[in-house]
């Protein structure tokens, strides 16, 4: 009597379930009552918007007689012939961007995990902390940082780094604001956190005594990382990756904030598409695009590497 | 070797000599250290620049020392209005993500459905679009809908931008809940109400913390869909972006350098009272 009573959750890890067809109408109802309010806030205002950029983007007309839609294909075309620059730029400076922090944010997240022993909660605090400033102060910041007669520059000069910089088209004349490297450095700074956490996550995961394993089997350090550390963090590297690179490749922020007109990225044309020519067809058209590339993009790579369980 | 010296085969190194190995240790430190450096130099210049006395318009360049802007922090036009704007979109929009977010995730984590992949699709694909996709889309919605910008659409951008990162923290927590636990509170007789209010929802409170956190520090720090959906409404982000272009004040640090160190006196104070509890009753 009482087990017919009890609402078990069908799905339980060593449990029986209960057969479906005991479960009274109401308490199978459960679960979709529970996702109606959200999936159909997601279905509005997430989903249904997409539906209604696509047909955006294959509308003609003006801001004073309306827009039609009249399957005009060509804002494509002409979108893509006019900013393709900005597209690849986008995919360079955030493919970089991702690259750069994976490469710093690895040693940090291994030292939270490893090493940092009775100052992990110390370090992890650091690593958030900044969240709390808004990042767009934060940014304003590396103005000063990078400023042209700062320390940084100077230290750059003196080591006639920027020369070299200069010639390799990173930089321009004797300074770092206003040029790709800027850029690329605001990018990295902005998105690094989202490396360094899921990266954290699993790294933390791993059982120490992997490692002796691998020294006791004489794999030298270097050996342990490459054969055991790096593999078993690879779903950190996949989540970190993603988190980093889809973000940077539309921001706008920092090629706005720390660029020039040389380093605008799509981002920036669609918002200045979008809020100030109030061209709202090539807007659409070329986020369009840019939802397109990224989500193949993301799909290939995480087939390649294997790790579909993301979510 | 090993076998006859577990001591020395466990601290000394088998290939190279042993300041190598320290090295080679260190370097690892030493780049999570400078890593962590280069993530918290802006803060030091924000917090550095909030007592900085600027002559022009813009605080970019160091002048003179001065506590002004710590004793007005409101003495910019909009400023404080602006923040307190951002502060309540992000307490309602916590509020409505954490609600629907925890439904969901309870509904995934704990029973079986029809078009379960579709949902999981549904959640993880905002996490996975560029903001200015979303923000144009929605934008685009709401002009085509004829609705106008304001505080209104952008908690509505909010909540949906937040609701998948909710989903993902709760679910996570819930997954790895024992079942047994509520089948224990059901074999004692407590009534499914009392069994979610008294077991399940104790358990799972960290994870919508942790969501609910998320998702004011995410409502807070929007820029880019606030941008293309707020109108003529401004959030403190918005006032810092066009004060980039106008000038910045230097009070925008001041309010900068007030939340990071209320952040990590908060985090600082959660750590004690954690660690207090664990050694009363360990």
């Amino acid at each position: 009597m009482s087990t017919t009573e009890a609402p078990a959750p069908p799905e339980t890890a060593d449990a029986e379930p209960l057969p479906l067809r005991k479960t009274p109408t109401r308490k199978r109802l459960i679960p979709y009552w529970l996702l109606l309010p959200g999936m159909l806030w997601l279905i509005v205002f997430f989903a249904a918007p997409l539906v209604y950029q696509a047909s955006t983007s294959i509308q003609t007309g003006s801001l004073e007689e309306g827009f039609k839609v009249t399957w005009h294909f060509a804002t494509y075309w002409d979108a893509l012939g006019e900013y393709w620059p900005q597209f690849v730029r986008s995919v360079g400076y955030a493919g970089i961007a991702t690259a750069l922090c994976l490469l710093l944010g690895y040693p940090l997240a291994y030292l939270i995990a490893f090493k940092a022993g009775r100052w992990r909660n110390v370090v992890m605090i650091l690593v958030i902390a900044p969240f709390f400033t808004s990042f767009l102060i934060r940014t304003l910041a590396w103005k000063t940082i990078l400023a042209d007669g700062g320390p940084v520059v100077g230290a750059l000069n003196a080591l006639h780094l920027l020369d070299v910089t200069s010639a390799l088209g990173i930089t321009e004349g004797h300074r770092v604001l206003a040029t790709p490297l800027a850029v690329v450095c605001g990018l990295t700074y902005n998105f690094l956190p989202f490396m360094v956490l899921p990266l954290y996550t699993s790294l933390e995961r791993i059982d120490p005594r992997l490692h002796e394993a691998a020294g006791d089997l004489y794999a030298r350090p270097a050996t342990t990382f490459r054969k055991v550390t790096f593999p078993l963090s690879m779903p950190g590297v996949v989540a970190g990756t993603l988190l980093t690179f889809i973000p940077a490749a539309g921001d706008y922020i920092n090629a706005e904030l720390l660029g020039s007109t040389d380093q605008k990225m799509i981002g920036n044309v669609i918002q200045s598409q979008f809020l100030r020519v109030l061209d709202y067809p090539t807007a659409a058209a070329l986020s369009f695009i840019l939802m397109a590339a990224i989500l193949a993009m993301v799909t290939i790579y995480i087939r390649k590497s294997g790790t579909e369980d993301l979510v | 070797m090993a076998a006859t010296d577990t001591t020395t085969a466990a601290t000394a190194p088998r290939t190279g000599g042993n300041p190598l190995r320290w090295l080679r240790r260190n370097i690892v430190t030493l780049a999570g250290l400078a890593t962590l450096g280069y993530l918290i130099l802006p803060n030091v210049v924000v917090m550095v620049f909030s007592f900085n006395k600027p002559n022009g318009r813009f605080n970019y360049q160091w002048q003179h020392f001065s506590t002004d802007a710590w004793a007005d922090p409101c003495g910019v036009a909009d400023l404080c209005g602006s923040l307190g704007l951002s502060l309540q979109i992000a307490l309602w929009a916590t509020l409505g993500a954490t609600v629907l977010g925890t439904m969901i995730s309870f509904a995934l984590a704990r029973y079986r459905f029809r078009a379960r992949a579709g949902v999981n699709t549904l959640i993880f694909l905002p996490m996975a679009m560029p903001e200015v996709v979303m923000a144009a889309s929605l934008a685009t919605l709401f002009l085509n809908m004829g609705i106008e910008f304001g505080f209104w659409t952008i908690l509505i951008a909010h909540i949906m931008f937040c609701l998948s990162f909710v989903v993902t923290a709760v679910k996570a927590r819930v997954m790895s809940m024992d079942p047994r636990l509520e089948q224990a509170a059901q074999d004692l007789y407590a009534s499914p109400l009392q069994t979610f209010l008294r077991v399940t929802l104790p358990i799972a409170a960290p994870g919508i913390a942790s969501g609910a956190l998320l998702s004011f520090a995410l409502s807070f720090d929007d820029f880019i869909i606030t941008n293309f959906n707020a109108g003529s409404t401004v959030t403190f982000p918005m006032f810092v972006w066009g004060s980039a272009q106008r000038g910045t004040p230097v009070q925008i640090n001041v309010i900068g350098t007030a939340m990071f160190l209320v952040a990590v006196l908060c985090v600082l104070v959660g750590q004690v009272a954690g660690n207090r509890r664990k050694r009363s009753n360990p």
